[in-house]
């Protein structure tokens, strides 16, 4: 699915990533652990196609394809999703008229007839059950007024409905509540088929209960230092990162 | 880079799609302003001599006078000797005033107005003005059942004298400004409209202006007077070819609104904005006023301005009438180097007189768009209302956007709002649009578009869905 070699990234002039090797198969669940500053926001920005970051080596393969050389929109359609740490307020923007235009956006470059309102509601209503999201709140403006938690499960609903094949999860448990968390948690899994896949990113272990990834990936200044199974983020909630700072020699 | 200058002109002017010139006959009378130019016009128009006085009069002021200064605006300077203020596509004609050049049909089809009656948009009835004279009004018959009149001015001031002899320069003198004299000195053709005591306009009355002969001005003149419990919803549309020349469009639109009457006067303003580097383009210099006389009367000004070079006009209202109500409802957009310096006056001077403000400007690229508007109260005007909200929206770093709100109270009855926000698409906003798959000039459209719907929803239906996808191509290219 996804291939990532030897990528480094700058901001600013700044190395932030310095030399990733990520590979993540149909079907698998990857969390990606670190602290603050690691580089672990930039490693989902620069997935992306964030224009505020420079990729000055290496590539980026998904299904085949040079992600690189794709623009933002193109990645999406392609079928790679980002939840945001903050998602943005759209003011004057509806959910609704959102929603559509990102959705026939998508359709059009598959070749496809844009979706009509009536069926595009139906859809809208379907979704919105799997992140028990207010209709109130799809009839507003996007993500303005949204509550914290609001916003989070917003994401998740704008990932049901345009059902991507990769989606990455940046902090999506920061700022929940124990139910808010379980909600978007559950709300994922639903989503999970044997042919989608998902990055995660996260300090926490409560959200990696709910998702059971498969594979742990440590990242401490821009380079992906540990791998291994679940249990890589249990020893981490008890036991912090410093050793794994001795055990790499940093 | 020579070459990629080029292409991004190329690319800019694409976006204008009426910039189109027809060839047809057209006689123009030779470039200058003068007294016997004034007397040329008005004779070639085969005018009395009452209108022949009152051209003279406001020449003969004009020339006493210098353009206003104070706008918010760079203009450039004005060689009104260098100007031809009669051009007449109708030329070709051979005197049957029936027919009509296919030239002329054929350019109105382009712009998506269909002068034959069968192929009309469904309930509007279009006069079309080509440079200075009117081409053709449709479903003029249909209208006269009503006794509504509809027709070009110059028709009417040949077919009801009394009617245009009686309202012309009642609600804008020729004494208001610089521009509105000039204009009365040489106005060549716009619409008027009468509507009879009681009666509800059965369809929508549009008028197209469409400027296409070189070096000419367009002096546009229209005229509504809805009487007594009368209704209208008026729209206006205008285009104009490209040129690298200014060209000048100096209008005077006159509305009276009697007792229990409504009028809606809606306009989406797209003349030739200019190319991306700030060369041509229409100066639409404009005066737009109101008179609300009648008590409980209503008049609505709606305008999406998204063309010209320089945009200057304030379409006012006279609120007169006890317990009148008026709105303005306006987005402006500028873009690459366009100006607009627009807003609106209400002077309230009848008790419990009521109006509204709602002024979204949007600008991007290197424009310069201010909302100047006057919220007036006279002494007599006890229980007089205002809100105005005034919001801006800034695409880039490079643009300006200002507010200009003046207010004159003298009545300690009354009560004055004003609200004013700017805000900026920001990079994370369209960032978000593009990672859900929105590119960034539709992502742009949908954010514009949300801005200004509190506008747009005022459009009736057709022209509403026009105005949106105009949003969206006035700002092409203007991020990222």
């Amino acid at each position: 699915m996804l291939q990532i070699n030897n990528l480094h990234a700058t901001i600013n002039g700044k190395e932030i990533l310095k030399g990733i090797n990520l590979t993540v198969k149909d079907g698998e669940v990857h969390a990606i652990m670190g602290l603050n500053g690691a580089g672990k926001s930039t490693l989902s920005n620069v997935i992306v196609g964030h224009p505020a970051y420079e990729v000055t080596e290496g590539e980026i393969i998904f299904n085949g394809k040079d992600l690189l050389k794709m623009a933002p929109e193109e990645r999406a359609h392609e079928g790679i999703f980002l939840s945001f740490q903050q998602p943005v307020e759209i003011p004057g923007v509806s959910m609704v008229n959102f929603m559509r235009a990102a959705l026939n956006a998508k359709r059009q470059y598959k070749g496809e007839e844009p979706l009509s309102a009536g069926d595009f509601l139906k859809l809208m209503r379907e979704k919105r059950k799997i992140v028990e999201l207010d209709s109130r709140l799809t009839s507003r403006s996007v993500n303005e007024g949204f509550s914290g938690g609001e916003k989070k499960r917003n994401e998740i609903f704008q990932m049901a409905m345009l059902e991507p094949t990769f989606s990455i999860l940046d902090e999506t448990d920061s700022g929940l509540d124990v139910d808010a968390l379980r909600i978007v948690a559950e709300g994922f899994n639903k989503l999970r088929t044997p042919q989608t896949s998902a990055l995660v990113i996260t300090h926490y272990q409560r959200l990696l209960d709910y998702l059971k990834p498969d594979i742990i990936h440590v990242l401490i200044g821009g380079m992906i230092v540990k791998t291994a199974g679940p249990e890589l983020a249990l020893e981490i909630e008890n036991r912090g990162f410093d050793w794994i700072k001795e055990e790499v020699g940093l | 880079m020579e070459e990629k200058n080029e292409f991004v002109r190329e690319v800019a002017e694409k976006k204008y799609q009426y910039g189109f010139t027809t060839d047809v006959q057209t006689e123009v009378i030779d470039k200058g302003l003068s007294e016997d130019v004034v007397r040329l016009i008005s004779q070639k128009k085969g005018e009395p001599d009452w209108l022949l006085e009152f051209r003279l009069k406001a020449f003969r002021y004009w020339q006493t006078q210098e353009a206003p200064t104070w706008g918010h605006l760079k203009m450039p300077e004005i060689d009104y000797q260098d100007i031809s203020y009669y051009a007449n596509p109708t030329a070709g004609n051979s005197g049957n005033s029936g027919e009509i050049d296919p030239e002329l049909m054929k350019t109105f089809d382009k712009l998506g107005i269909p002068l034959e009656e069968r192929l009309a948009l469904s309930g509007t009835a279009v006069d079309a003005v080509m440079d200075s004279v009117s081409v053709k009004t449709t479903f003029r018959e249909k209208l006269k059942e009503k006794g509504i009149i509809f027709c070009s001015i110059s028709e009417a001031v040949k077919e009801h004298p009394e009617l245009v002899r009686e309202y012309l320069g009642s609600v804008v003198p020729y004494r208001d400004n610089f521009f509105a004299a000039l204009n009365s000195a040489v106005f060549s053709d716009g619409s008027f409209v009468y509507i009879p005591k009681g009666v509800r306009c059965p369809m929508e009355l549009s008028t197209y202006f469409r400027i296409n002969a070189r070096g000419t001005g367009q002096f546009e003149r229209t005229l509504i007077v809805c009487d007594d419990d009368a209704y209208v919803s008026y729209l206006e549309g205008c285009t104009a070819p490209m040129r690298d020349e200014n060209q000048l469009h100096a209008a005077i639109v006159e509305i009276v609104v009697k007792e229990n009457a409504e009028v809606k006067y809606s306009t989406v303003q797209n003349w030739y904005p200019g190319d991306s580097e700030g060369k041509g383009g229409v100066l639409n210099l404009v005066t737009k006023r109101g008179h609300l006389r009648g008590r409980n009367s209503r008049l609505s000004w709606t305008q999406v301005e998204t063309g010209s070079a320089i945009t200057w006009k304030y379409p006012s209202c006279v609120l007169s009438g006890e317990g009148s109500q008026a709105e303005f409802y306006s987005v402006a957009v500028t873009n690459n180097y366009q100006q607009a310096d627009t807003g609106t006056k209400m002077i309230h001077i009848g008790k419990n007189t009521k109006s509204t403000i709602i002024s979204k400007g949007i600008s991007a690229g290197k424009s310069q768009n201010a909302y100047r508007g006057l919220v007036k109260v006279a002494k007599t005007a006890d229980n007089a209302r205002n809100y105005s909200s005034c919001d801006s929206l800034l695409l880039g770093s490079k643009c300006g956007a200002h507010t200009f709100p003046y207010m004159d109270v003298h009545n300690n009855t009354a009560v004055v709002e004003h609200e004013a926000t700017t805000s900026k698409i920001s990079e994370d906003q369209l960032f978000y649009c593009n990672q859900r798959g929105i590119n960034t000039e539709e992502a742009v459209s949908l954010i514009v578009n949300g801005y200004a719907k509190e506008v747009i929803n005022k459009l009736p239906m057709e022209f509403a869905v026009e105005a949106q996808k105009l949003l969206g191509v006035s700002l092409e290219g203007s991020v990222g």
